[in-house]
């Protein structure tokens, strides 16, 4: 029973370390899978991120919508956060912003498109 | 100034001015027919043989179709599965009917399975039944081109993420992928792995083996602050060098663009679904409205003939009007 409870604890320990690392080196970002976090919107038209660089507070949402006829994605580069499906016309993406940093991210449909968030505690 | 293209480096007269006169007449849509430019000035003897493992090129057509967005339903063309199926009937019409078909990419709109089922669907009523693919970014969005390459790769041996090559009369045909893996303000890519399996795929060719190149986004650097170009291509291009005659077939921008470099002929082809607008005349490269009337003088497809003794091979569009 003892070595039960110990080898619960030590998982339990496991995974708070695991949490913590994500925090402070993946800068994790969370797909909330719901829309409409409203502050924080990026708009994606002509084939570009608007604004480019947006600064956030951590733990408030950011939101893509797509106005273009083409479908675009979101992905973070060095894969820092969930990256979106591809969105097609009006679809939204909405992440949680994670630990402060600052974050690219790009179309993988059109690389050119890029965009910059800067996270802020 | 727009720099349409930035890698004109044998100054051969395809400057904005040229290109402008280029879509002009594609716009007005009349049948037209380019042939290789240098090639023609060159025989197919004066070109160094290095141990023949083709047979002698034999007269051989084909057709190229390409982007025909099936799923798509915007402003630009409210019906593409219509106009691509107009551009299987203008096939089946052909007297002689081309010995296979390759498709340059952007089979869909947003790779789903319904999409890819119409488009199949569709396709048996072409009356040429072998077809070659290669993918488009829009066939490979959600999973890297899995299902793509279940679908579409069933009858050739493909490498990597999905490129083959395979013969036919004596031509050696390439299928490249440059959309899988993009990286962040980037180009189309063709990667390391692909371009050392290529460079071996050719290592064994006589140089007067006729080469056809096809991949989605062009080949060549058309307009890059539109990502209309592939970034290690110049790799490519150079095992390509040494052959007496080189075509390249691309797809992506939806439109005729032809220049030529050297050996190489690099042609773009209209698409079966909607228009795009030249390099730097919009905002942005998305499908560009015209009026109804005018929509099928832009869609189209495109016919290449190899004819035995000459060294080009001919590039014919024509558009759906």
């Amino acid at each position: 029973m003892t070595t039960f409870i110990s080898k619960i604890k030590i998982a339990a320990l496991l995974c708070g370390i695991t949490s913590f690392s994500l925090v402070a080196f993946g800068g994790e970002m969370k797909n909330t899978e719901t829309t409409g976090g409203g502050e924080n919107k990026i708009e994606i038209k002509d084939f570009a991120f608007s604004p480019q660089t947006i600064k956030v507070k951590s733990g408030e949402k950011i939101t893509w919508i797509n106005h273009d006829e083409e479908p675009h994605t979101v992905v973070s580069v060095g894969k820092k956060f969930q990256k979106s499906s591809a969105l097609d016309t009006d679809q939204e993406f909405t992440i949680t912003a994670g630990a402060p940093g600052t974050y690219e991210y790009f179309c993988s449909v059109h690389p050119k498109m890029t965009g910059t968030i800067v996270v802020e505690k | 100034m727009f720099n349409y293209i930035s890698h004109d480096h044998e100054h051969d007269g395809i400057d904005r001015r040229g290109f402008l006169k280029c879509m002009a007449w594609a716009g007005t849509g009349v049948l037209w027919t380019i042939s290789g430019g240098v090639l023609a000035s060159r025989t197919l003897a004066e070109v160094a043989k290095a141990g023949s493992s083709l047979p002698k090129a034999t007269d051989l057509s084909f057709l190229q179709i390409s982007d025909s967005h099936i799923g798509f339903n915007k402003a630009a063309n409210k019906d593409v599965t219509e106009t691509f199926k107009i551009a299987l009937d203008r096939i089946n019409a052909m007297p002689a009917p081309p010995s296979f078909l390759i498709h340059t990419g952007d089979i869909t709109q947003l790779s789903k399975p319904e999409e890819f089922d119409t488009f199949d669907q569709i396709l048996k009523s072409c009356r040429t039944k072998d077809v070659f693919y290669v993918p488009g970014e829009h066939d490979v969005l959600n999973d890297g081109g899995k299902m793509y390459r279940e679908r579409y790769l069933k009858n050739v041996e493909g490498k990597g993420s999905g490129w083959y090559s395979f013969n036919k009369n004596g031509v050696h045909f390439v299928g490249l992928v440059n959309v899988l893996d993009l990286q962040a303000g980037g180009l189309g890519q063709l990667g390391d792995e692909q371009l050392e399996w290529l460079e071996d795929d050719l290592k064994g060719l006589s140089a007067d083996t006729p080469i056809v190149v096809f991949a989605h986004i062009p080949l060549w650097t058309v307009y890059p602050q539109w990502g209309w170009g592939t970034s290690d291509s110049e790799r490519a291009l150079g095992y390509l060098k040494r052959f007496g005659s080189v075509t390249v077939l691309n797809g992506h921008i939806h439109q005729v663009l032809q220049k030529v470099e050297g050996n190489v002929t690099f042609h773009t082809a209209m698409s079966t679904a909607f228009p795009q607008p030249a390099p730097g005349t919009a905002p942005s490269p998305g499908p560009l409205t015209v009026p109804a009337d005018k929509l099928r003088t832009l869609l189209g497809l495109t016919s290449v003939q190899y004819k035995q003794g000459n060294t080009a091979l001919a590039v014919v569009d024509s558009n759906l009007s």
